[in-house]
């Protein structure tokens, strides 16, 4: 599957990525009442880590083997079918945090009301991910990975 | 005493109901004119702190941010302008010489905007561009006075050519050294001159190890601080530029500051880490036109006479003297830099005030060339602001083989035009070596935008030789009965060498 891949080194560091999966994610999808009515309510799938003058953009890498998906009781965390996102069926989630525990990218947070588990949904509605569409550095691209 | 004498030069305004607190302004301005108030969760703006860049601008999301001059009005008053009161509180401030960086910004008179060009009609037919073949192919270097063919039935040429440039568009980009700009800017303008066939210039700052693999499209520039020349560096690139003078800073040599030279660039420019590079003002050795060819002759014999050598220099008041003897220096080409041309820091009362226009410079240049029958020993390159492709044909035209771009390419990149280079904080990535600020420019990005400049370029080009009726920029060199002068004195178009409008 094509996979959101992060150019750490064309990374800058100014959130817009986080800005535009808040966006999406939100009710109304228009970016202003987005983060006036939702900001408190949504935590976005890419999380920017920011360490002296590198960062790096992280979302989910949507394993082959994923290991969160195991250690999901109460199954969750599934394998989308169609597209091969892992996604998480929130209805289902009990937040137990035991994918949060064993994500080896450490791309899974806790959701906004602190119940559920909130990740990256791989953007599977749209042709490419907005986190990816947005970045004005191309530093996150869309690449077949072998 | 308080800075209350220097005031912003913009006002940067916030739209309350746009803005969304996400801090992009924040993390992007190098500057510090954004801060986030963690307390009362909201961003503030600093406007003594803006520059104009418009990175802000340009990547907020919700469009909430403009920046407008600072409207802080002095009485009216045309000979102290508030940029001559200005200047004279920083000094008076701080002490010392204004710098400043780019090309000359003052209102003075933009010849290329006083010529206006050709078209057929009626008499003569106009060409397709896109039906029929265009030729924009272009030769720098000494071209021999006349052809010797031997042979009878067959003929074979006797003539030895010299080593040539080959260039599929007549605009190459022009000497920005890895220093002055990013790793990141100087490995675009190398990738893209190979892929679209013409040239970059390495500039003074010597040629990075990872970019001699573009070198075979790479300008090899020789100045006064000679710096990361050696003969390894001479032959890597396909000609040689012996740099003695800059349109921006005619008579005046550079300065690096040490905090630029991290360990890549001392070891590309040859000199220890943390020391200033400075470039002495002449070439120590050259200090007449038989000095200049003793140069020109060592870099032709460490180059086994395989590399055009050229010189460049600043347009000046005798330029066309002083090109002249370039040229019978043994010169394979001259490339001259107008008054309008770019700098990456230079004395602002310099750049603003030293030099002549490129055209006059380049049709002074050129009648004298030809008179003296030496045309065709040495390619004419021209530099000092080409913003369009108008411009180059009218250059052309007027007698240059080929244009320099500088700032042109840089725009291309992102540059905003802020004029803040010298101070090693490009909000764009390009005139800066602050790990921080040179990862926002993505080479892969800024080669694609320098590859699409110059290819629309080239088609404009053809689009308007084929509207003048002419199918290679061959017979477009020197045609200046393509130009035509409006709002020009008697004595203008006689250096310009061209006719009024409607003669």
């Amino acid at each position: 599957m094509k996979r959101i891949i992060i150019h750490e080194e064309y990374c800058i560091g100014c959130g817009l990525c986080e800005v535009h999966c808040i966006v999406k994610h939100s009710r109304t999808g228009k970016i202003i009442r987005a983060f006036k009515e939702e900001r408190d309510q949504i935590v976005p799938g890419v999380q920017v880590e920011r360490d002296g003058y590198e960062s790096f953009a992280l979302q989910c890498r949507h394993c082959d083997d994923a290991v969160c998906i195991e250690a999901c009781m109460t199954g969750a965390m599934h394998r989308d079918p169609e597209t091969g996102a892992v996604l998480c069926d929130t209805d289902r989630c009990v937040g137990c945090w035991m994918c949060i525990m064993v994500c080896p990218a450490g791309a899974i947070q806790q959701g906004a009301d602190g119940t559920v588990a909130s990740k990256c949904d791989a953007c599977t509605d749209e042709e490419i991910p907005v986190c990816v569409a947005n970045c004005p550095n191309e530093a996150l691209v869309l690449e077949d990975e072998e | 005493m308080p800075n209350w004498l220097i005031e912003p030069d913009f006002v940067v305004e916030r739209d309350p109901d746009r803005c969304i607190q996400c801090e992009v302004c924040v993390r992007q301005c190098a500057n510090e004119a954004h801060e986030f108030d963690e307390e009362l969760q909201e961003v503030f703006t600093d406007s003594t702190r803006c520059v104009g860049c418009h990175r802000c601008a340009s990547l907020c999301p919700t469009d909430a941010i403009s920046i407008r001059p600072a409207e802080l009005e002095f009485r009216p008053n045309e000979n102290w302008s508030a940029q001559a009161i200005r200047n004279i509180y920083k000094q008076s401030e701080q002490g010392g010489v204004l710098l400043t960086g780019m090309g000359n910004p003052e209102p003075l008179p933009i010849y290329w905007d006083r010529m206006l060009l050709n078209a057929s009609q009626v008499t003569n037919p106009s060409i397709d561009p896109l039906r029929e073949p265009m030729e924009l192919l272009t030769h720098i270097g000494s071209k021999p006075q006349r052809l010797e063919f031997s042979g009878g039935e067959t003929p074979q040429l006797e003539t030895t050519l010299g080593p040539q440039l080959e260039l599929h568009v007549p605009v190459m980009f022009s000497a920005m050294s890895y220093g002055s700009i990013s790793y990141n800017a100087s490995e675009a303008l190398a990738r893209a001159a190979n892929e679209v066939g013409t040239y970059a210039n390495t500039g003074e700052g010597g040629l990075h190890e990872d970019l001699r693999q573009y070198a075979g499209r790479m300008i090899v520039q020789v100045a006064s601080g000679r710096f990361g020349v050696d003969v390894d560096y001479l032959n890597s690139g396909a000609a040689v530029e012996i740099k003695i003078g800059q349109g921006a800073k005619p008579g005046i040599g550079g300065h690096l500051p040490g905090e630029k030279v991290s360990a890549d660039i001392s070891a590309t420019r040859m000199i220890p880490e943390g020391t200033d590079a400075l470039s002495p003002a002449p070439h120590h050795d050259i200090y007449s036109i038989e000095d200049l060819r003793q140069l020109i002759y060592a870099i032709k014999e460490a180059t086994r006479y395989r590399k055009p050598v050229g010189v460049k220099i600043a347009a000046v008041h005798h330029v066309a003297a002083i090109a002249s003897g370039c040229v019978r220096a043994g010169a394979d080409f001259v490339a001259i830099d107008g008054y309008r041309g770019g700098t990456g820091a230079a004395p602002t009362m310099i750049r603003n005030n030293v030099g002549i226009p490129i055209e006059f410079a380049l049709a002074a240049v050129d009648s004298r060339l030809r008179e003296e029958g030496i045309r065709q020993d040495a390619g004419l390159i021209v530099a000092g602001s080409f913003r369009c492709a108008a411009d180059v044909v009218k250059a052309i035209a007027l007698g240059a083989d080929a244009c320099y771009i500088g700032t042109a390419a840089l725009v291309a990149m992102g540059c905003h035009v802020c004029q803040k280079c010298y101070t090693g904080r490009c909000n764009w990535g390009i005139a800066t070596q602050d790990p921080y600020l040179t990862r926002r420019l993505n080479p892969n990005i800024a080669t694609r935008r320098l590859v699409n400049l110059l290819e629309s370029w080239a088609h404009e080009i053809q689009e308007i030789m084929g509207g003048m009726g002419i199918n290679a920029i061959e017979s477009l060199r020197g045609n200046r009965d393509h130009l035509r002068g409006v709002n020009l004195t008697d004595r203008e178009l006689n250096v310009l060498g061209i006719q009024m409008a409607g003669e």
